[in-house]
């Protein structure tokens, strides 16, 4: 299992240099331009002299090595010297900028984290422990009125849209009756009993949303996982041994069960970085997903492939959990 | 005994003057909410040039005069506004004298001084630095101090219109100490100078969350003792503008937001709750549809839009050109796309009042009849598709725009219009980050301008409109030999028009700047170089509780937050 582990992270670095370089190839080809968003008043030169300070009148191939050499060598240097307190070299080196704040792109990312993982993490966390009972008890007692009334909500969840059910949230509790916020205040700092309730009024209501479509989801792969191993032989020899039914189901057929979701729900941790780009517009969370629209929008290059670059880490690391998963789950797959 | 009567008396009703707007104390009226949309990336205008960063910067840092709501300048850091006649501008045109009102001080206590003048001069036009604003120092030669309280701007030649670096909300004054070590290709290294620059104005940024949230606290040092009248501000980000407006009118979280650009109708039925209304000033913005002089075919490949292409075979004849501006009923695009927000025009240079022009408001009605007769005049006979033809050329264009509900609604209003004319149009609509993002590479853009006729809308900072009718010069036509660079995207060219702009750059005196303006305008409209369609104003929600907010079109709209204040 170490080796197997050791031999996949090694494979992954390839892999992710290639990923640098086709996230960069492509912002590149694309055509919007970070300076559209000026207004017309700005007259032709200055534009060219704008340009030139963000380093746009580069060749491609150099532009991309500086990225490298900021993203791989200076900004993990920054990072080390700001958490150990040490300088290393002159301490001065050129970290990844952003073009429309022309501000260290980490830095931004670490103060988008703290609500995205509040909002987009939490509705993760409560759409895997709502989803996996529904799911058992939908498969265990199939077409019952659990069952169809649980299907009827995964539908609905699942086909209507995010930014329609967070609109018709905001009309309905913040327009008509007040209850919520519909506007989330990334300043409040939870330090008394009155701010954490004014916490969990401005996250009800994303939160809710994202719920909503997280449990449909992931309920849906459950109960269709269940119903799988049911009727499976094993569950039959276990009930004719005079296994009781609540071991059958609970260690037997979910544990089984089990197997292909968590892959799903691994492969879904990434998103929770990545942001509910909707939700997030909608209630103004302004976490990791409105970063990322915004930065496309103003084809704030830099930005853009910073982000993309570490979801693609994210996702290439929660692959490899999955399948570390897989074999703790199942003792008869082995990697070694 | 009697004249000391008169005296009491006169400085009794100063006072009750004096005293009326400042019913408040500083910092007695909680926490401003504004929320921008299009949220603030940055607090330095010199490093973004956005319209959102020049208006949050607006709060904490000021140029020494600023545009009021109806346009006129009025003085801000300095004590008055130099003119010829006071003195403040030599004769020769060729340098302005500002002084500093006494005993200013930046926030954190210490005095402004000439010598933080000179600096913002070097800081905007370091080399390397890239600075969005150098369109304000252009012409500047030389910025000394006289003494430490007199700023002395040289011009290189004589600026009849000398109001232009430091002046405004897009070059304010920044403090020397703070940004010494930021000149040139170290401007965007220095984070938190750029994030919380230390300013004059009625606020202080707190915190700063870029793209997401700004907090401000009321300066200690504001110059006006009574002033602000909010002890803090919170300048919020994203989303979009209906939600905006939403929590101005609707659900009543925001005091102020800006820019709305709504249908009329969903802001209307927002109002109907009561919590505040939509407030519109009108600059010099003009949505206008350009008209391709030069050839687009395909075919001529390299060449499409270039004057090597030739002159168009269809929009090169006068009479098409004007028959397609009279064919458009502006008052039903301005009914369904901007409601309040617009106004029809004929006239490129909309303001200020004593711009604008009357003499070509010909096309402001629409007359199908008279376009026809002038189409069948010209010799554009109706085909049996109901489409005109000329020896085998087709009025049939390609009409592009940005990406943008209210502009393809009035793509479809002018197609229908111009089909009731013999003319067909094939839609087409460009990503704005696209259309408008000038990279050369792109075939795109609008400068590049690979279409018949295209709708955007221009304008120009500031009241002076020198600088943008000069965009219709010959020399400014974009092509492959300039990048594609060039102000003159309607490849208008007319001798007789630059040597009037020549003149209008000699001319110092207002009303006779005013005279040439005008007949620039006319020459643009009555040989329609393009059609101006309607003059647009920028909406702003303000909430009801809210007072002292005066829209404002010329500057920053937050220009006068000093004098804001919660309704009692």
């Amino acid at each position: 299992m170490f080796t197997f582990t050791i031999r996949r992270l090694l494979f992954a670095i390839p892999t992710l240099l290639a990923i640098s370089f086709i996230i960069f190839a492509l912002l590149d080809l694309a055509p919007s331009d970070p300076l559209s968003d000026l207004p017309l008043t700005i007259p032709p030169e200055v534009r060219e002299q704008i340009r030139a300070a963000m380093g746009l009148d580069q060749p491609f191939l150099i532009r991309y090595m500086k990225w490298l050499q900021q993203f791989f060598i200076n900004e993990p240097l920054n990072i080390f010297e700001q958490l150990t307190g040490l300088t290393i070299g002159t301490g001065e080196r050129m970290r990844v900028l952003s073009w429309a704040t022309r501000s260290p792109v980490v830095d931004l990312i670490v103060q988008r984290l703290p609500q995205t993982l509040w909002v987009v993490g939490l509705s993760y966390l409560f759409g895997v422990l709502l989803a996996i009972p529904i799911g058992v008890i939908s498969a265990y007692r199939q077409y019952s009125i659990f069952d169809q009334i649980g299907t009827f909500i995964a539908m609905v969840g699942y086909s209507v849209p995010t930014f329609f059910t967070g609109v018709l949230l905001i009309v309905v509790f913040s327009s008509w009756l007040q209850w919520f916020p519909s506007i989330y205040d990334t300043n409040l700092v939870v330090d008394s009993w009155s701010s954490f309730v004014m916490q969990v009024k401005q996250m009800f209501l994303p939160v809710l949303v994202l719920t909503l479509y997280n449990t449909s989801q992931i309920s849906r792969f459950v109960r269709a996982s269940m119903l799988d191993n049911l009727h499976m032989d094993y569950v039959r020899t276990a009930r004719a041994k005079g296994v009781k039914e609540k071991v059958v189901l609970l260690v037997h057929v979910l544990r089984n069960s089990l197997i292909p979701v968590v892959t799903v729900i691994a492969l879904g941790v990434p998103t929770i970085f990545s942001g509910a780009i909707i939700t997030e517009q909608v209630f103004r969370v302004n976490g990791l997903g409105q970063l990322l629209i915004t930065a496309i929008q103003g084809a704030d290059i830099p930005l853009v492939q910073t982000l993309t670059f570490i979801f693609a880490v994210l996702i290439v690391l929660f692959n490899l959990i999955a399948d570390v998963l897989y074999g703790i789950l199942d003792p008869r797959i082995r990697y070694d | 005994m009697k004249k000391l009567h008169l005296i009491l008396a006169a400085s009794a009703a100063a006072l009750t003057i004096s005293g009326a707007p400042a019913m408040a104390d500083r910092g007695t009226d909680g926490d401003l909410k504004i929320i921008f949309w299009q949220a603030v990336s940055t607090m330095n205008p010199y490093l973004s040039g956005g319209t959102k960063e020049v208006y949050g910067a607006s709060m904490v840092i000021e140029p020494l005069a600023r545009y009021d709501e109806t346009g006129a300048l009025v003085p801000m850091l300095a004590t008055e506004i130099p003119t010829v006649e006071n003195g403040g501008v030599a004769a020769d045109l060729k340098s302005i004298t500002w002084k500093l009102k006494p005993d200013l001080k930046w926030s954190d206590g210490t005095p402004v001084t000439a010598e933080d003048a000179i600096f913002t001069w070097k800081y905007c036009t370091a080399p390397d630095g890239g600075c969005a604003q150098g369109a304000y120092f252009e012409g500047v030669s030389n910025v000394e101090a006289v003494d430490a309280s007199t700023i002395k701007i040289s011009f290189t030649d004589p600026k009849p219109y000398p109001y232009s670096a430091l002046v405004g909300g897009q070059s304010p004054l920044i403090q020397a100490a703070q940004f010494k070590d930021c000149l040139g290709i170290k401007a965007p290294e220095c984070t938190s100078a750029n994030f919380g620059p230390i300013g004059t104005g009625p606020f202080v940024v707190k915190e700063f969350k870029p793209n997401d949230v700004v907090t401000f606290t009321a300066n200690p040092n504001y110059r006006d003792a009574a002033k602000p009248a909010f002890a803090t501000a919170t300048l919020k980000g994203g989303g979009d503008a209906a939600s905006a407006a939403r929590s101005v009118l609707e659900t009543g979280e925001f005091d102020y937001a800006w820019n709305m650009q709504v249908e009329p109708e969903v802001l209307a039925t927002m109002m109907q709750a009561g919590k505040g209304k939509i407030e519109v000033a009108f600059g010099t913005q003009v949505e206008r549809i350009d008209l391709n002089p030069f050839g687009v075919d395909p075919s001529l490949g390299d060449k499409r839009s270039t004057k090597e292409a030739g002159p168009h075979p269809a929009l090169k004849d006068p009479a098409v050109r004007k028959a397609l501006s009279l064919a458009i009923d502006r008052d039903i695009i301005d009914e369904a796309g901007y409601g309040d927000n617009g106004k029809p025009t004929c006239n490129i240079l909309p303001a200020p009042d004593i711009y604008v022009s009357t003499a070509v408001d010909w096309c402001l009605k629409q007359d199908l009849e008279a376009a026809n007769k002038l189409l069948d005049d010209a010799g554009w006979k109706m085909g049996s598709d109901g489409i005109r033809e000329k020896d085998g050329v087709k009025l049939s264009f390609l009409y592009q725009t940005s990406t943008n509900s209210v502009r393809q609604a009035t793509q479809a209003l002018v197609k229908d219009m111009w089909s009731q004319i013999g003319v067909t149009v094939e839609l087409r609509n460009v990503s704005a980050n696209v259309f408008f993002g000038g990279d050369p590479a792109s075939p795109d853009t609008f400068q590049k301008f690979m279409a018949d006729v295209q709708m955007y809308t221009n304008n120009f900072d500031g009241t002076d409109p020198e600088k943008y009718m000069a965009g219709w010069m010959c020399d400014k036509i974009p092509s492959p030999a300039s990048g594609w660079q060039g102000e003159n995207i309607v490849r208008y060219c007319n001798p007789e028009y630059d040597a009037l702009v020549k003149e209008l750059g000699k001319t110092g005196k207002l009303e006779d700047r005013a005279v040439i303006a005008k007949k620039l305008n006319d020459m643009l409209s009555n040989d329609v170089a393009q059609i101006p369609l309607i003059h647009r104003g920028q909406p702003s929600a303000v909430s009801a509780t809210l007072e002292g907010v005066k829209m404002n079109a010329w500057d920053s709209e937050l220009w006068n937050v000093a004098d804001w204040s919660r309704k009692k």
